[in-house]
């Protein structure tokens, strides 16, 4: 079957970004009534391929093929025209019409410019009925009232209404339950018996080997390779994704711990079921996870931004409660957020503004700030953490990823924090930077602080963590010692399959 | 346009933040200035040569008096407008504010003849003015323009219902009035000295006090302030209570001004001057970014070209077409240089 032109071939393709190389010479193939599944870790650069495949990004080098014909999409809607569809995983609906306008957005169909609203809803009907969606979405409902589920659907369907060659699921399942999937599943088999060319992208072991042909695996940027799924076991696709060179990573040497600082006990949030972890002082903790398994908005509940339904937050022995953030910084918990630029950083004010940031209420007097505290704060941790910025006046906007990373960790030495969570620290960090950072972390962790880290590069994960807790889906799934923890473990617990999404509630987000 | 530095020089130590190491060359030395302060004050020395040169009276003490009396109402209400836009807001309601407390001291004045009381009854209202603008932000979820939009227009009727529409009180026999309204202190006039005073209260909120740099945290990144345990909302409601009371202040001089309560005139449509004094004085619409100093310079700026304008004799309704187009360019050239994709509804 591999013999015929593929439906979609891309060849050599690299694409560059500014200190990572997101994608270096791949070459992948997709065949007409295939699927084929596309896997690889958090990074791997398999977001980055499919907005090459349909004209988000340009390609820095390399070659599209549609059907033996040399293609080059600059916009989403060229490859649209061109038969190819990728299908978000982030719904973009139009809320308050109905579910058959969102279908036909953009191609209303007209007579002499005027909308025919009935000729539209039954031509939706119609649709629906063909793509076997007919009893899960109804064309005249108002988009703001779907379920999650079936606003998913809904953008499957509108794309699948081109009638396109080559359709890519960007994990399509992950706000789906049980009985969507199979109506799905039925759709994408349909669909590859109609002599259509699916790339499925999923993190699921389950599904993978339910519906893929082919699997091909992406790691930092470099194609791995491509299997066919008959004979394939999770541990061989597993042992694909994983085995990075880790012999530049350095391995720090643990502290003796001290008392427990940090405690959850069955900490339920509205992301989050039933988390308990410890992290001691001296103690370096990671969370590792897939991308969307609550770690973020776990680290949030901690620093106070979510509200904790049940469960507790203990900080030193005594519970903690927060209302704010507020609550929580004068315990001595610190948040350096994943989101540096969006909530980490007040990105137009200066290195010294943003390191003293939660310091002000110390060195205030009688509501006045004392300037030169503050600067000598602010240049003791520029100095410390080796800040490279011209004066502490420059705006951090104008300073490297790496070294606005920095600014925001001195913010929480300066405040003294004796609990520091790090979201994703060293995201958008050059490799030099990278060293520094984990550098000051292990001297944190000397200080006696407890930090935890969340982090999505697993080499990261086992080069500086003591412990690993590892969470899927909102819960964590499995806890491993630093001698025990390897790649392929910590994976298998991230991608453990329970019976996934049936604990999926529905209208949990905003 | 020769003497533009011997003016400029004893401007520079009123700017701000005085760092002790004293650097040679121009360029350290403008920018410790601020780039704005002086682009800002060439355009205001080479305006003032422009209409001086074609009408002597322009220099006159009696038209430079005018000027600063010109300036002050607008000038309150563009210092506190630029704290309100640092925070990341606007606050459109602060003319409607002006005239509502206006009326309110002239009526109060009549009918008690007590001018502390009429003076504080307004300046209270002022501040629930304020406080309700900050709540509809903060618990109705709604934007700040709009908000305040809808309150311009509610406070500026509630000023015309209690009044019936009509100038109210008689205020000009009030020795406190006539002293902010013609008396002067060192050669300045008691209304310049309000200004000059409550700008520079604000100047040293804003720089000195954390309640002045949470301002600027907020507007930068309300979600990094909050992270960094700033109390978010809290700020954003004294911030909106300032405007109101400093709005008030603004309403009482009018007050004095004229002699009695006015419920529109000479404070309708002070908001728009208010906001094109901060984005001329380079107050980020973004938010986190501006300076009181700027904001004056700005001012002055306005008072300038619209004095000129006057007495140049160019028809009245060109100052409305030259403030509009004053405050696109002022914006213009800051969205400009934000870099951001020119696409669709800015953010």
């Amino acid at each position: 079957m591999t013999d015929s032109t593929p439906a979609l071939e891309a060849v050599g393709i690299t694409k560059v970004f500014p200190g990572v190389r997101a994608l270096d010479q791949v070459d992948v193939k997709f065949f007409a009534g295939q699927v084929a599944a596309l896997m690889g870790e958090n990074g791997a650069g398999k977001s980055t391929l499919l907005k090459i495949l349909h004209g988000d990004y340009v390609p820095d080098a390399g070659t599209i093929t549609l059907n033996g014909k040399k293609v080059t999409f600059n916009a989403p809607a060229a490859a649209r025209k061109a038969g190819l569809r990728v299908i978000a995983q982030e719904p973009e609906i139009a809320p308050y019409v109905t579910v058959a306008e969102n279908m036909y957005l953009g191609r209303f169909p007209t007579h002499a410019g005027f909308v025919s609203q009935t000729e539209m809803e039954r031509d939706a009907a119609v649709d629906l009925e063909r793509l076997g969606f007919a009893g899960l979405l109804n064309p005249t409902d108002i988009a703001i009232t779907l379920s999650p589920a079936q606003r998913q659907l809904l953008e499957i369907v509108r794309a699948l209404i081109d009638d396109p060659q080559v359709i890519c699921f960007d994990e399509p399942t992950s706000s789906l339950s049980d009985h969507e999937i199979d109506a799905l599943f039925a759709c994408i088999r349909r669909l590859r018996d109609e002599g259509r060319a699916i790339i499925y992208v999923s993190h699921r072991m389950r599904e993978v080997f339910q519906i893929a042909d082919s699997v091909t695996v992406l790691r930092d940027g470099k194609l791995v390779g491509t299997r066919e799924v008959e004979g394939l076991g999770e541990q061989d696709i597993i042992q694909m994704m994983v085995g990075r060179d880790l012999s530049n990573m350095h391995q720090r040497e643990p502290y003796e711990p001290g008392d427990v600082r940090l405690r959850l006990e069955n900490v339920t949030t509205d992301d989050v079921r039933d988390i308990s972890l410890e992290v001691r002082a001296h103690e370096i903790v990671a969370i590792a996870g897939l991308v969307g398994a609550g770690r973020t908005e776990l680290a949030l509940a901690i620093a106070g931004d979510r509200p904790v339904r049940s469960g507790t937050i203990l900080v030193d022995g005594k519970p903690l409660v927060s209302k704010t953030p507020q609550d929580a910084i004068e315990r001595g918990v610190g948040l350096a957020p994943e989101d540096r630029k969006g909530s980490g950083l007040v990105m137009i004010r200066t290195v010294r503004d943003n390191i003293i940031l939660a310091t002000l209420k110390k060195i205030t007097r009688l509501g006045f700030v004392s300037d030169k505290k503050e600067a000598d704060i602010a240049a003791a941790q520029v100095e410390r953490l080796n800040i490279r910025t011209p004066s502490l006046r420059q705006r951090v906007e104008n300073l490297s990823g790496g070294n606005q990373q920095k600014v925001v960790l001195a913010r929480w030495l300066a405040g003294d924090s004796q609990v520091l969570i790090l979201d994703e620290p060293t995201r958008g960090v050059d490799v030099g930077a990278k060293a520094e950072i984990y550098k000051i972390v292990d001297q944190l962790a000397a200080n006696g602080v407890a930090v935890l880290v969340i982090s999505s590069e697993l080499p990261e994960v086992l080069g500086i963590a003591d412990r690993i807790v590892v969470m899927q889906n909102g819960h964590i799934t499995g806890e491993l010692t630093r001698a025990e923890a390897t790649e392929e473990k910590i994976l298998a617990l991230a991608m453990a399959d329970q019976l996934t999404s049936a604990t999926t509630q529905p209208g949990e987000k905003r | 346009m020769s003497d533009p530095t011997p003016t400029k020089a004893p401007e520079a130590p009123a700017s701000d933040s005085a760092p002790v190491k004293a650097s040679s060359g121009i360029m350290p030395f403008l920018r410790k200035i601020g780039v704005e302060n002086v682009a800002l004050v060439f355009a205001i020395i080479a305006l003032a040569g422009v209409i001086g040169s074609q009408n002597a009276s322009f220099f006159k003490p009696a038209n430079i008096a005018a000027i600063g009396n010109y300036v002050v109402i607008m000038g309150l209400l563009a210092v506190v407008q630029t704290v309100v836009i640092i925070m990341g807001g606007i606050d459109i309601s602060v003319g409607s504010i002006a005239g509502l407390s206006s009326v309110l001291a002239g009526m109060i004045f009549a009918s008690s003849s007590n001018w502390a009381f009429s003076m504080i009854v307004p300046l209270a209202v002022g501040a629930v003015c304020g406080l309700f603008n900050g709540c509809v932000v903060i618990f109705g979820r709604i934007t700040p323009l709009i908000a305040t939009l809808a309150t311009l227009s509610s406070y500026k009727g509630i000023a015309q219902l209690v009044s019936n529409g009509r100038a109210q009180g008689y205020t000009g026999a009030d020795p406190v009035y006539i002293f902010f309204a013609r008396g002067s202190v060192l050669f300045i006039p008691a209304l310049v000295w309000v200004l000059i005073i409550v700008a520079a209260l604000i100047h040293v909120m804003l720089r000195y006090t954390r309640v002045g740099r949470d301002i600027y945290a907020v507007g930068g990144n309300d979600m990094a302030a909050r992270l960094s345990g700033i109390n978010v909302n809290q700020r954003i409601l004294t911030v909106f209570v300032l405007a109101g009371v400093v709005a008030a202040i603004a309403g009482i001089l009018i007050t004095a001004r004229t002699g009695s309560g006015q419920p529109v005139s000479g404070s309708e449509g002070m908001e728009m001057l208010a906001v094109t004094g901060a984005a001329l004085g380079g107050a980020a619409l973004r938010g986190g970014k501006g300076s009181i100093i700027s904001t004056i310079f700005a001012v002055i700026l306005l008072g300038v070209l619209m004095n000129g304008m006057t007495l140049l004799g160019i028809n009245p309704f060109w100052q409305n077409i030259a403030q509009g187009a004053l405050l696109i360019s002022a914006v213009v050239i800051q969205q400009l240089s934000s870099g951001e994709r020119r696409v669709g509804l800015p953010k």
